[in-house]
């Protein structure tokens, strides 16, 4: 299904347009075996013992203990420490830098700033997005005359402790000239505006477009045209651990090792190999424990590049840097801040024609590793779950003087799903519609389905999910009472988003870089079984899945498996954790590469018990042992000759391990309904969550518990947006929400109960059928929640509201419409 | 935590610690629960020589009859105030503050005493107290005095205290009943109050006989709401005599508050409903 989705795709799409990015606009491809020749999970495993059960995680008991290591927590012989002095202006000119207090400071080994370093370490790197007159600022890693963001690194200084580096960060003296800072990137684009980077003719990074269908057509048809603006707030992504760099580099062994905490230390290794000039042999990349990312380690950061250069400057002790939270908020990659302007064609039975989307997107002050392709994302999923025949996003990507924006859970999918999801409220409301007719009006049901943006959907049943969830949250009871609070006076609202979204990231030919995953499963000569994965976990739970997944088709018990992931030097090669890529993609290359094991292991346990030729073609697996004919070996038996090296099979090798490359053919597109009741307070503007209701569809459940555990923090993310998180910085570029006394992520007294429940659409890009779940409550709940306050606020005649609700905006609205005649 | 360097005391006796106090004057900061001061010197807003931790002295982490009410000591953490016996008893808005604080962790270290000695406008602490005529004791090298919780708190993180005093504790000078409440509005990242509201009254007949009104979080610092108090003492308290008192609030201080997370006209706004809400919940407690 999956493949003819992809050449329908193709030809449809033919008439979109040629400006968006190839890699982008690529969700076809040559699916890697051809789906009659591929060996599918289930078929090969009937009757799973783990793979689809709520396995508890195995990471769990050292995560939940405190007995995991994380960057910090690893104590190398001889270290120094890094800290670094950052920008307090959002732009100004570095005058002077008087360094030799600091130098002179006890403990103190070196004071280091651009001219120490930029013979060693390059420019800040970014993957390369496809869109053609991108405007790329020279971006070090630590400030060349000018700092452009308030935190951006200026000087570095290394010491024997923490504490008298931190000491002598204050003893550095820097003169600043002030310069004009742009920080709202509509004014930014002024031909007056001050400009982030001189060397520029503008603060305008790149334009970019993705459309199809015939607009003109479509908005000729309409009944009406509704116009509306909306924003996605800049968010701060705040993982619980923040990021921390450990580099040490060996002179005699020419050897770089980096420790980070990170969602991709094979891409990261090849970057810093670029930056540093050293080929990539030569450099080994670590994620320890990584406490969680959120996109926000999907990046190649300057401090990785800075530390590493400082290794070599001290070689061969090793440097460490661990972030604090403040810098993590003014200098850890930001979220969303995209402005959309958009145009609605619409007719009075609710039917959608065509939308037009004019985006701006506030890239901040430079381009870190996806900062230009996140907004792209945004483009793309503009169709939704939904069919109409006609869209156009037109994006320019602006700079200012804030922390650049990059990926941070669901990277441009929550974007679209907010716009395409008020925009469904916005058409019921203009007609007086129920907005689920609205939806079902609207929706795509026949897969693989393909948008106007040059994406083909592989499989799916939204009115299925959204018929459940209806059920679940008793919608039609729900209504009635809702009707009779509002007689009462109460602001009573229920909002929903049927949600559709991209995992599996990715096709290699819609990827930025390649989009394939490796794994390797190894077996030892005593049978302990050993998975390396090119994923990157930090939170996901994949060490259990592919733990389920292996003992499954190798027939032995989880706690055999031990999977291993995050090293250069024992993974072959990776791309990483992000984009829900994970277990679909990094999933299936386990899958494969255990499989090619088993195919061995029958031949070697055939040829050491003597089987026939017959024999030797059914060798079966149970309880534990390989079965030839009347007589077996165990699993440790097969494994010990495997190696002993005395039976092995005709045209096989010794040795007993198979690595596997997965290229997927195409993205999945999970989906789900999403739907949240709330009361408003009239007289505060709080808004209260009575109820919570949702309905998931992942394709094939690897594991109930890791999907509920994904969806309930998604949930827990999108609530944030909807309701509390803003980075806010002045006029003058200062941040205001520098610590968590003033960002307000939720926390567990913000959190409604959850009713969680699931369809079960499989997809046929990969022969797990899994699709992704990562992302999904993040991208389902904003709108649902956001929906259900405007909702509330209907009778009073309010259409929409700019996110974050916080009580004093739905206040001011309420106020504002009591007043108005 | 990379704060600037400092000596780490933890004297034994009250007047230890006084003494340490006395020798190095501002130099030194006294350490309770740390929840406000930890903070300050993981930013380096605050750079003290020494810290004196009082937070183990003996005797200071009890709740105690004195006179007809009670004494709470410097080391009273805001979880004691949630569960002692003896505050539910004789001060009940007391105890019903205390859950409004922050979350388990903060309630488990934090005093009441070391709000207060923080003075900052958005904690919960001041509301209750100005209602119930708190006075603060407090100790230094030239004896004892005593200070209205009014008088103590002089503005925006600014008290009475000199560098080398200590509060020894907060003394409520009576036993009140349990017509009160206490109401807030919670700032959704740190947990402080925007606008907070604690009132404590008594009725004869149907009629409010006394009423006092503590309005925190709004303000420089936080304040009785006298005319509120003078409209309805000895009033009738139906919803609209409460509703219309209410509107008086924004005569009462003439510097709301406004900052990032809510401004000067919202504070008040929500000043004069929590003052509704609370009344009416104090009538129905
Ligand atoms: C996450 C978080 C959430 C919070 N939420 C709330 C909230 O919702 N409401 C609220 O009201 N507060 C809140 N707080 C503040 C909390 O209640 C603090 O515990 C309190 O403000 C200070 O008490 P402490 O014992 O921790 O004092 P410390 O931090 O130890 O000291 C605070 C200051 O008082 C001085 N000091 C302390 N004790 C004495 C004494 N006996 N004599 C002289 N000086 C003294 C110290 O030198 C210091 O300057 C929160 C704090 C945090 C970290």
């Amino acid at each position: 299904m999956a493949k003819t989705a992809g050449k329908k795709s193709v030809t449809r799409t033919g008439k979109a347009s040629a400006k968006a990015p190839r890699r982008a606009r690529q969700s076809a491809a040559k699916a890697a075996p051809p789906a009659s020749q591929r060996v599918d999970f289930f078929k090969l495993v009937p009757k799973p013992r783990f793979v689809g059960k709520p396995v508890k995680r195995k990471e769990d008991v050292r995560l939940i203990t405190g007995a995991g290591h994380y960057v910090d927590d690893l104590r190398l012989a001889d270290m120094l420490h890094v800290e670094i002095l950052r920008s307090p202006h959002a732009h100004a000119r570095i005058v002077s830098m008087e360094v030799e207090e600091a130098r002179k400071a006890s403990g103190v080994v070196g004071v280091f700033a651009y001219k120490e370093i930029s013979s060693l370490c390059g420019d800040v790197p970014l993957a390369h997005p496809g869109i053609p007159d991108l405007k790329v600022p020279h971006h070090p890693v630590l400030a060349d005359g000018e700092v452009n963001f308030v935190g951006e690194p200026a000087a570095a200084v290394v010491a024997e402790s923490r504490y008298a580096a931190r000491d002598a960060v204050d003893l550095i003296r820097v003169e600043y000239e002030p310069l004009p800072a742009v920080v709202d990137p509509e004014k930014a684009l002024a031909p007056d505006a001050p400009k982030v980077h001189k060397e520029l003719a503008d603060n305008l990074s790149f334009s970019w477009e993705v459309k199809g269908g015939d607009l003109d057509e479509a908005f000729k048809k309409a009944d009406r045209i509704i116009q509306q603006r909306v924003r996605s707030q800049r968010l701060i992504p705040c993982a619980l651990e923040t990021r921390g760099v450990i580099a040490q580099y060996l002179t005699g062994e020419e050897q770089l090792t980096v420790w980070t905490s990170t969602q991709i230390p094979h891409i990261l290794r090849t970057q810093l190999s670029g930056m540093l000039k050293l080929p990539e042999s030569k450099v080994r990349v670590v994620a320890p424990e990584v406490g969680g990312g959120f996109g926000s380690k999907l990046n190649v950061y300057a401090e990785e590049g800075l530390l590493s250069a400082l290794a070599r400057l001290v070689a061969p002790r090793p440097v460490k840097w661990i972030e604090t939270r403040r810098e993590n908020m003014a200098a850890t990659t930001h979220g969303r801040d995209q402005i959309g302007e958009l145009s609605i064609a619409a007719c009075a039975d609710g039917t959608v024609l065509g939308v037009k989307h004019d985006c701006i997107a506030d890239i901040g002050a430079y381009h870190q590793l996806f900062t230009a392709i996140i907004p792209t994302l945004t483009g793309l999923m503009l169709a939704g779950s939904y069919r109409f025949p006609a869209a156009r996003t037109t994006l320019k990507g602006v700079f200012t003087n804030k922390m650049p924006t990059d990926a941070y859970r669901g990277a441009g999918r929550p974007e679209a799903t907010f716009i395409i999801e008020r925009i469904m409220d916005l058409v019921a409301a203009e007609f007086n519609l129920d907005p689920v007719e609205v939806r079902r009006k609207n929706f795509a049901r026949k897969f693989p389905f393909s948008t106007p943006t040059g994406l083909a959907y592989d499989t799916g049943d939204y009115e299925k999910a959204l018929n459940q969830a209806l059920k679940l949250a008793d919608y039609q009871g729900r209504r009635a009472r809702q009707a009779k609070a509002r007689d009462e006076g109460r602001l009573v609202g229920i909002g929903l988003s049927t949600y559709v979204e991209i995992c599996s990231m990715g096709p290699s030919k819609g990827m930025a870089a390649g989009g394939w995953e490796s794994a390797t499963v190894r077996v030892s000569p005593t049978g302990s079984v050993e998975v390396l994965t090119g994923t990157c976990a930090h939170g996901q739970g994949q060490e259990t899945v592919f733990a389920q997944i292996t003992a499954d088709v190798l027939g032995i018990e989880m706690d055999q498996v031990k999977v291993q992931r995050g090293d250069t030097g024992n993974v072959p090669w990776g791309v990483g954790t992000f984009g829900s890529r994970a277990t679909a993609v990094g999933g299936t290359a386990v899958f494969e590469a255990a499989r090619r094991v088993l195919e061995k292991m029958k031949k070697v346990a055939a040829a050491a018990l003597g089987a026939s030729a017959a024999q030797a073609a059914r060798v079966q697996i149970k309880n534990g042992k390989f079965w030839a004919g009347k007589k077996s070996l165990s699993f440790a038996e097969v494994a010990f000759q495997a190696h002993r090296g005395l039976v092995i099979p005709e045209g096989e090798t010794p040795g007993l391990e198979a690595t596997y490359f997965f290229e997927p053919g195409n993205f999945t597109f999970p989906f789900g309904a999403h739907i949240c009741q709330v009361e408003v307070d009239r007289d505060t503007g709080e808004v209260s969550i009575q109820g919570y209701w949702a309905v998931d569809d992942c394709g094939k459940p690897m594991n109930p518990l890791l999907i509920d555990g994904q969806v309930h923090g998604g949930i827990a993310q999108g609530l944030g947006q909807a309701l509390y998180e803003e980075a806010v910085y002045d006029e003058s570029g200062q941040l205001l929400t520098g610590t968590l006394m003033d960002y307000a992520v939720p926390k567990a007294t913000h959190m409604p109960w959850l009713h969680c429940e699931r369809t079960e659409t499989p997809t046929d890009v990969n022969p797990l059928g899994v699709k992704g779940v990562g992302e999904a409550g993040t991208i389902g709940s904003t709108p649902a929640i956001v929906n259900a306050v405007i909702d509330a606020l209907r009778p009073l005649g309010i259409k929409h509201l700019d996110m974050p609700l916080r009580p004093e905006k739905v206040w001011r609205a309420i106020k504002k419409a009591a007043a108005a005649p | 935590m990379i704060p600037v360097a400092f000596d780490y005391h933890r004297p034994r006796t009250l007047e230890e610690a006084v003494d340490i106090l006395r020798q190095y004057g501002d130099e030194a900061k006294v350490l309770a629960g740390g929840h406000s001061l930890i903070p300050a010197l993981k930013l380096r807003l605050a750079a003290p020589k020494v810290v004196v931790d009082i937070s183990r002295l003996p005797g200071l982490s009890e709740v105690r009859r004195s006179g007809s009410g009670l004494s709470i000591g410097a080391g009273v953490t805001h979880h004691q105030l949630m569960v002692d016996p003896l505050i539910a008893k004789l001060c009940p808005l007391i105890a019903r503050t205390a859950p409004e604080i922050g979350d388990v962790q903060v309630r488990n270290l934090g005093t009441l005493v070391g709000s207060i000695c923080h003075a900052d406008p958005a904690a919960d602490w001041p509301a209750p107290l100005l209602a119930l005529e708190a006075q603060v004791v407090i100790v230094g090298p030239e004896g004892e005095r005593t200070l209205h919780i009014n008088e103590f708190i002089e503005g925006m993180l600014t008290t009475r205290l000199a560098g080398h005093e200590i509060v020894r504790e907060v003394v409520i000078p009576r036993a009140y009943p349990a017509s009160c409440a206490y109401k807030k509005i919670r700032q959704s990242a740190s947990g402080f109050a925007i606008a907070g509201v604690a009132v404590q009254l008594e009725k004869k007949n149907r009629k409010c006989s006394s009423i006092a009104i503590g309005v925190t979080g709004v303000a420089q610092r936080a304040f009785r709401a006298r005319l509120i108090e003078k409209s309805l003492q000895g009033a009738e308290l139906d919803e609209k005599t409460i509703a219309q008192a209410a509107r008086q609030v924004t005569e009462e201080v003439n510097d709301f508050l406004s900052d990032l997370h809510a401004s000067a006209a919202y504070r008040a706004a929500l000043a004069q409903v929590l003052v509704q809400r609370a009344v009416l919940a104090a009538l129905a407690a």
